[in-house]
């Protein structure tokens, strides 16, 4: 990568996210990066906040006097509550993710690959920690599943698979990800680049990427 | 006249016997019976399977082990059904030297299991999981072109459950997030145990306003828990 090219930090992936996201959808946010995207959906556009733990319509993080500790979303942190906003309990929350009302989910990942298979619950299938919360539901279950993630690991590591190597939350679930570089969709012929960083060439975008990469 | 509160939790956790299924509500610490939870450990009960949304953080030292971790490291749990477990945690390092079992399961199906027992439908068949590791042993149909996996209903023999509030009859409501697996733990246990912030008079709750009607519930125990504490 040249020295001019910066790749988005975590915010800036979030925000890169948020732009797509239409007024009147009802999404759901992963922990991590996907939980930074409220904060860059601009107030005037309505969208509705889902969170597994039983909340629709999860407001802003409150100020420190007026936290609610009642009041938490899937991450824990504790959050606030929208005007409009309900509580459920957990097999009703659940019914809004399997039953197909949420419009759009947003994942972290470790990996993804050109078919849509999701990983990222765990490394292997031996490891002692399993940390699955709702993400294979919010997978299976929301009209869209977007993923934020690196686009490759800290050892620089390609994390766009021809296939994944790690377990799998879901097979053939992924419709976008959003990376440090990159957005890509994913197609029947698999990726599809959407738009890259300033500066990034598509060659050098496709040297950092297993999967083969097409103009989309 | 009926009377499900209890005046003692000596009384609430009566009879709980070896081996028995717990279901154990709360998201973190919010909506989480705890107070239960130490009169379960200190009543003894042993060879344990605790079903609960997560098992816990990984433990710093210095700090008290409290609730299902300290359940575990008394060596009480056999198994535990969850949707977290963390490798280097309580939970985590039992499982790793053979101690204790894990089913992991997602958040929705172990959802979905308990609101089945409480609601008598023995089995479904879902999609979530189906191409997974959760998948192994499970019979697999196609839906809609969709496979699918056939999960069984979870009971317990046991659930503790928190509430806001609770009348004699055992009617209850729940305070923001913290109504969470409450109302389907109480559908699907057995034996349903609240611990509950405030007591009120029959008639007092609006009916309009009660989340879980008393017929779910056995016994009701007043404890003044206070807020729901940041995880440290």
């Amino acid at each position: 990568m040249s020295d001019t090219v910066t790749p988005l930090g975590r915010n800036g992936m979030a925000a890169r996210a948020a732009q797509d996201i239409p007024e009147g959808w009802y999404v759901n946010l992963g922990i991590g990066i996907p939980t930074l995207i409220a904060d860059h959906v601009p107030p005037d556009r309505e969208v509705v906040f889902h969170s597994e733990n039983g909340i629709l319509g999860v407001g802003p993080a409150p100020e420190p006097h007026k936290q609610n500790p009642w009041l938490v979303n899937a991450s824990t942190q504790r959050i606030s509550i929208r005007p409009g906003g309900s509580f459920v309990h957990h097999a009703d929350s659940f019914a809004m993710v399997r039953g197909g009302h949420l419009d759009l989910c947003v994942l972290g990942g470790f990996q993804v690959a050109e078919n849509g298979d999701l990983a990222n619950w765990a490394q292997s299938a031996t490891e002692v920690g399993k940390q699955i919360g709702g993400a294979m539901d919010l997978a299976v279950g929301a009209r869209q599943v977007w993923v934020t993630m690196e686009h490759t690991t800290k050892q620089g590591q390609p994390r766009l698979l021809r296939r994944c190597s790690y377990p799998l939350t879901a097979p053939g679930c992924v419709t976008r990800v959003y990376t440090n570089l990159a957005v890509l969709e994913v197609t029947p012929r698999g990726f599809g680049v959407l738009d890259i960083i300033p500066g990034l060439a598509f060659d050098e975008l496709q040297s950092r990427t297993e999967a083969t990469l097409h103009r989309a | 006249m009926i009377d499900k509160f209890v005046r003692s939790m000596a009384e609430a956790m009566n009879g709980i016997k070896d081996g028995s299924t717990v279901l154990m509500a709360g998201f973190g610490e919010v909506g989480a019976p705890h107070a239960l939870l130490d009169g379960l450990i200190e009543q003894g009960a042993g060879n344990l399977t605790i079903v609960v949304n997560s098992v816990g953080r990984v433990h710093k030292p210095g700090q008290p082990v409290q609730g299902v971790p300290r359940l575990i490291e008394l060596g009480r749990v056999r198994k535990v059904i969850t949707t977290f477990i963390r490798a280097g945690s309580i939970a985590g390092d039992a499982v790793r030297d053979g101690r204790m079992e894990a089913e992991a399961v997602p958040q929705g199906t172990l959802a979905e299991r308990l609101r089945a027992a409480g609601a008598g439908v023995p089995a479904f068949f879902t999609p979530t999981g189906a191409g997974t590791l959760v998948a192994e042993g499970k019979e697999v149909r196609d839906y809609d072109g969709r496979a699918c996996i056939l999960e069984r209903a979870l009971h317990g023999d046991v659930a503790l459950v928190e509430a806001w509030m609770a009348d004699r009859w055992g009617n209850l409501t729940f305070r923001d997030s913290s109504r969470n697996f409450n109302p389907i733990m109480a559908m699907a246990g057995r034996l349903t145990i609240v611990q509950t912030h405030h007591v009120c008079d029959l008639g007092q709750l609006p009916a309009n306003e009660i989340v879980t009607p008393g017929i779910f519930v056995d016994r009701v125990l007043h404890v003044a828990a206070g807020d729901p504490k940041l995880p440290a």
